[in-house]
């Protein structure tokens, strides 16, 4: 049956010469060929994503009145409504947590450099694009939490000199967080960052599949020396198989999270009632969040806020950028940036723990 | 054409203009020579001009004349002269009559509020306080004890004595007072049993404003005690359905009868408690067993009303129970929640309706609220059914997918031995 099915694509639109890329391709086998997985599972989590978003979108209704009971039709009368909605709750976060795992592995395996500079931007611009997808999926149940951290996000957003006010403005869609904002925020979700993101993940995998997958330099000059050492694999069939027994895994652990703590509802914002104490964001943002309330309230005759936003704005673009600092052959700037990865990674994570410790 | 010199003298009249509109506009406020002397004497004489452009009268353009004559616009005695009307420190006896002189009068009060009542003379002629007034006590209240002098402000506002979150101390000025109140053989612990009822509390610590305070059951002018067969129309201005209901219960008569104060009889007066099912029953903090004994029908009914509410209540507690697990198991039970407030609204109006003192009329409310508290506990162990329905079927998941993990695993393992 599947032969047949093959010859037959394979007259009408040569399936062999189509797929011969797949087939060449390899893959470097050595022992930390595992960080390999990272980038393929969150685009599985991202096709779960696309998946049990379009099925929420049968019932979901972007308006102030109706957001928070159609989420709670979900939740209890739609027949595997709860296990839906928690699945795409839980690989959301699950999503961002492999992304920022593949940033770091990138990093700290030097695959960014050069020829791979531009998968590395667009990986980051994927990154910023995920967050985005949070921030603005966050919003959409309108609950209580959702509304006031919604609330001080855009206020931060806000912060931002010359362009915060109009900013924040666009994102509410006026002066306060109302049912315009989280209508805009639905478009955003489900059409502008869904197309921009689905592009630049073909982008992404083309020039994966261009420049293929890039060997630790450590391990590349061992196999210079010693070429009878170099192992690889192919892509097709061995790659893939191993890469579909990861999915499967992160689908298990996806069910189990979704089964045993679907995520939860919380109650219906209202607009006029006073902020929850101690309103936190997404745990992807308490480093940013923590940052900015730890500053000063003024350093020098600056804003302390307005200070942590543009230094937030200029890392991440210094970030994205950081293949083109590192220059050939020379190992200083290698050092400086392994220092900067680590130290990001030592205060991102500190940040958070102390975001969630914190009073 | 060259206009400098023209300009010249206008420019020399500038300051000189400025210094005449000044002295023209200073000369406009009329002077106060009371103020002078008064803001530099000794306590109780002292009236400072702080204090007095806090009070409401001088904030309308009243001035020292208004109440007490004179001529302010004079200096020293003449100010004080009997030829300009002065009238000097106002007896404590003359007080509410001055007082009244404006406040009784409709059309003169109405300039300033009209919503204002007039009527405040004439009840305070008809309070315990105005009769022994006009039998010459001089230590009774009168309109500047509760209100103040110089910087009264009004009712309205926070720091005025009579404020509602005020009032209790400042009756309690003297009826705490036990050597001021020797002689009228009341008591003084009313401001105490009032601290530590469920009325002081509401009114201070949850700041409900609408919360009873002494002026709401004894009147704030015409303040008297109410008699004892009036005291439950004092309270059914607030608690309205306990009053209809202890109207038409087998109480009403019996208490006529013997003279006792209706609700006073078992929630007290000043030291109103939070009401507690255990005052009803037989239990040790009873109050039907104040007057019943084991036997007598209105036992018998205590027992039963006892029960009952007893009965709604551990239904409840069961109900809420098995949804909180429900909860903490992820599970979205908010309908049920709702539910559990509608019988919460049931054990409500049942503790409302034991003021029938007829079990029957009690069972009504009470079976609305089991109803109501047994599709809770349904909805609830269907919450928990569904808890486990679920992780059954993740554990079958689970199994499906370990086994495709190993499928593939031996899958890859044959693909990659055939080709070795």
């Amino acid at each position: 049956m599947l032969t047949s099915v093959r010859n037959w694509l394979d007259e009408r639109f040569d399936w062999a010469a189509l797929t011969a890329p797949l087939r060449k391709k390899t893959v470097p086998v050595h022992q930390l060929s595992y960080w390999y997985f990272l980038g393929g599972i969150t685009l599985f989590l991202f096709g779960i994503q696309v998946g049990t978003g379009i099925l929420l979108l049968l019932y979901y209704r972007p308006s102030a009145n109706e957001a928070f009971e159609s989420v709670q039709y979900i939740m209890t009368r739609v027949q595997f409504g709860w296990l839906v909605r928690s699945i795409h709750s839980w690989a959301a976060n699950l999503m961002i947590f492999t992304a920022v795992c593949h940033m770091f592995s990138v990093l700290f395996l030097r695959a960014y450099r050069k020829p791979r500079e531009l998968t590395w931007v667009s990986g980051m611009i994927l990154l910023f694009l995920a967050m985005g997808f949070g921030f603005s999926g966050y919003l959409l149940p309108w609950n209580t939490l959702a509304f006031f951290a919604t609330k001080v996000g855009t206020e931060i957003a806000g912060q931002v000199p010359i362009i915060g006010r109009p900013l924040m403005v666009f994102l509410r869609g006026g002066e306060e967080v109302t049912g315009a904002t989280l209508t805009r925020f639905f478009g955003f979700h489900v059409a502008v960052l869904p197309g921009i993101t689905t592009l630049l993940v073909l982008l992404h995998l083309a020039l994966i599949q261009r420049f293929g997958i890039s060997v630790p330099p450590h391990v590349e000059s061992q196999w210079k020396a010693h070429p009878d050492e170099s192992r690889e694999m192919h892509f097709l069939p061995n790659f893939l198989l191993r890469e579909l027994m990861a999915w499967y895994i992160a689908l298990g652990v996806l069910g189990a999270l979704a089964a045993l703590s679907p995520w939860g509802l919380g109650t219906k914002a209202d607009p006029f009632a006073p902020a929850p104490a101690g309103i936190k964001p997404e745990w992807y943002f308490m480093f940013m969040f923590q940052t900015l309330k730890l500053i000063p309230a003024k350093i020098w005759r600056l804003d302390g806020e307005v200070v942590g936003i543009l230094l937030f704005g200029v890392a991440g673009v210094i970030w994205s950028l950081l293949p083109f600092l590192e220059r050939d052959g020379k190992g200083r700037s290698r050092r400086w940036i392994l220092g900067a990865g680590i130290f990001a990674l030592a205060y991102m994570a500190s940040m958070t723990v102390y975001g969630y410790v914190a009073k | 054409m060259d206009t400098s010199r023209n300009k010249y003298p206008v420019r020399l009249l500038q300051p000189l203009l400025a210094t005449l509109l000044f002295c023209v506009v200073a000369s406009a406020e009329a002077p106060n020579s009371c103020l002078d002397c008064h803001s530099v004497l000794d306590p109780p004489l002292q009236v400072t001009a702080d204090q007095f452009s806090q009070d409401i009268h001088a904030q309308k353009g009243l001035t020292c004349a208004s109440c007490h004559g004179g001529d302010p616009s004079k200096e020293d005695q003449d100010a004080m002269s009997k030829g300009a009307g002065f009238r000097g420190k106002i007896e404590r006896k003359d007080i509410p009559a001055l007082c009244g002189r404006c406040h009784s009068d409709s059309a003169y009060m109405r300039q300033y509020n009209p919503s204002l009542r007039t009527d405040q003379f004439a009840q305070y002629l008809t309070s315990v306080h105005g009769k022994l007034r006009a039998k010459g006590d001089d230590k009774v209240a009168v309109c500047t004890d509760c209100h103040g002098v110089h910087d009264l402000r009004p009712a309205s506002d926070t720091r005025s004595k009579v404020n509602p979150l005020n009032v209790a101390q400042t009756c309690a000025r003297c009826h705490a007072d036990a050597a001021y109140m020797k002689g009228y053989s009341i008591p003084t612990d009313q401001f105490a049993a009032y601290s530590a009822s469920v009325h002081h509390e509401a009114l201070t610590v949850r700041e409900d404003l609408s919360a009873p305070t002494c002026t709401t059951c004894h009147g704030n002018h015409g303040a008297a005690p109410p008699g004892v067969s009036t005291v439950q129309n004092v309270c059914s201005t607030c608690h309205v359905f306990q009053a209809q209901l202890f109207e038409s219960s087998p109480h009403k008569v019996p208490f006529e009868a013997a003279s006792l104060p209706g609700c006073v009889t078992c929630h007290s007066n000043h030291r109103i408690a939070h009401p507690s099912d255990a005052m009803l029953g037989t239990g040790p903090q009873s109050v039907c067993t104040n007057c019943h004994t084991a036997g007598d029908p209105g036992y018998q009914a205590a027992t039963q009303i006892a029960q009952q509410l007893e009965r709604l209540d551990a239904s409840m507690k069961g109900s809420a129970e098995i949804l909180d697990r429900a909860e903490a198991a992820g599970m979205e039970v908010s309908d049920a929640q709702l539910e559990q407030d509608q019988a919460r609204d049931s054990l409500t109006k049942s503790r409302v309706a034991i003021h029938s003192f007829n079990p029957a009329r009690v069972q009504q409310d009470v079976q609305a609220g089991l109803q109501s508290a047994a599709k809770t506990y349904r909805e609830g162990g269907a919450a928990l059914a569904e808890r486990d329905y679920r992780r059954k079927g993740l554990a079958l998941s689970l199994l499906a997918i370990v086994a495709v993990v190993i499928g593939l695993r031996l899958c890859i393992r044959q693909i990659e031995s055939r080709r070795s």
